[in-house]
């Protein structure tokens, strides 16, 4: 019987929710390209972004089965507008917190650092809980990128700690930036169809992960000399749908090429 | 000059030149090789740093499984103008090298 019974599927969403992280955080770390602070570090955010990329494109092609239809992993990601997107909202803002201004094309290193820690974190939690995932397609690709995620994890503790204990600036810039950021990650912990759909796929629930997260987050903000803020802002909802009036920009530049010439093959 | 179309991230100032970090030489184990070979240099803070930075930059194309970072001014190195000195003095010695050996058939190739 169970030989012959259909492979388990996760929801179309969830999975559409973990590609559209991957994929809008691995484009918005796109931007360092050629503005690295220094040039390994250029290359080091690229490496990271093609993980992301590579992520997302497993996810996608894995949802354009679910999904059915016409649907391919291009079409999800070049043909659907802001709405459709499912990734939180900290994944979409620009690379700046509000010490640095919120100019789109200001680079903040800081901002970026804090951020891939905030999400490198909760996903080093997630990609483990999904490698005993029922849907097994899903748990291979949470086996492969728990690998690149780990790596993603120590890249940015490793820097917010520098930054947090480095000089008067970069201690100033990254405090600003994880007290930007910091209220952006309720939104992991918000109630939500998707966080229903992820307890029940994952071995551990999200609340289970909360905890853990915070330990991971204390254990190095505590190391930086950094000051956690108390979150008391409204979550943000980026994985319902709504978004801040960051996604859509980053979104048009990302699509434009594949809309232009939707035939186009290379 | 073309203005970067991104204000400098790092303004110059403390610690922020990476003139100033120190440089370090990598050596990579290719997964065949048994040593370790020499492939470049980086500039980093520390130690660590250079290690990861290491395998950001040289190892993107499967280089290698093994890292070494060494700081390069512990490096002794010969002097261009010893070069007459140390090795010139090996030209004429030819018979040290194992060409003039009858290499018996059943040893096959060498």
């Amino acid at each position: 019987m169970a030989a012959l019974a259909t492979p388990v599927t996760a929801p179309l969403d969830y999975l559409l929710h973990l590609a559209d992280n991957a994929l809008v955080l691995g484009q918005r770390n796109a931007e360092w390209c050629g503005n690295g602070p220094v040039l390994e570090e250029d290359i080091a955010l690229a490496n990271m972004s093609l993980d992301l990329i590579g992520q997302a494109r497993m996810l996608y092609q894995h949802a354009a089965a679910v999904a059915g239809d016409d649907a391919t992993e291009d079409s999800l990601a070049y043909f659907r507008d802001a709405a459709a997107f499912r990734n939180y909202t900290l994944l979409e803002l620009p690379h700046s917190s509000e010490a640095t201004g919120s100019e789109e094309s200001a680079l903040d290193y800081a901002s970026t650092i804090t951020r891939n820690f905030f999400y490198s974190a909760l996903m080093l939690l997630l990609w483990e809980a999904l490698q005993t995932s029922t849907d097994p397609q899903l748990a291979a690709i949470a086996g492969k990128s728990l690998k690149e995620v780990r790596y993603h994890f120590r890249h940015s503790r490793d820097w917010l700690v520098r930054l947090g204990d480095g000089s008067a600036e970069s201690h100033a810039r990254s405090q600003s930036a994880v007290s930007h950021l910091m209220p952006y990650t309720q939104e992991y912990w918000a109630q939500a169809a998707i966080n229903h759909i992820a307890s029940s796929e994952t071995a551990a629930g999200m609340a289970t992960l909360q905890t853990r997260w915070d330990d991971l987050v204390n254990d190095a903000l505590e190391e930086a000399g950094l000051q956690r803020p108390c979150v008391m802002a409204k979550p943000a909802h980026g994985k319902n749908g709504q978004h801040s009036e960051h996604l859509a920009p980053l979104l048009a530049e990302m699509q434009s090429l594949a809309r232009a010439h939707p035939q186009a093959r290379w | 000059m073309t203005k970067s179309p991104h204000p400098n991230p790092l303004p110059a100032g403390e610690g922020v030149r990476q003139n100033d970090w120190p440089l370090w030489e990598v050596f990579l184990r290719s997964k065949q090789g048994l040593e370790h070979k020499h492939c470049g240099s980086l500039h980093a803070t520390d130690a660590q740093q250079a290690l990861q930075m290491a395998r950001d930059v040289y190892t993107r194309r499967q280089e290698g499984v093994s890292i070494w970072v060494v700081p390069s001014n512990t490096i002794t190195a010969s002097e261009p103008d010893d070069k007459p000195a140390f090795f010139e003095p090996m030209a004429d010695k030819i018979y040290r090298h194992p060409t003039f050996y009858e290499i018996p058939d059943e040893v096959g190739h060498m």
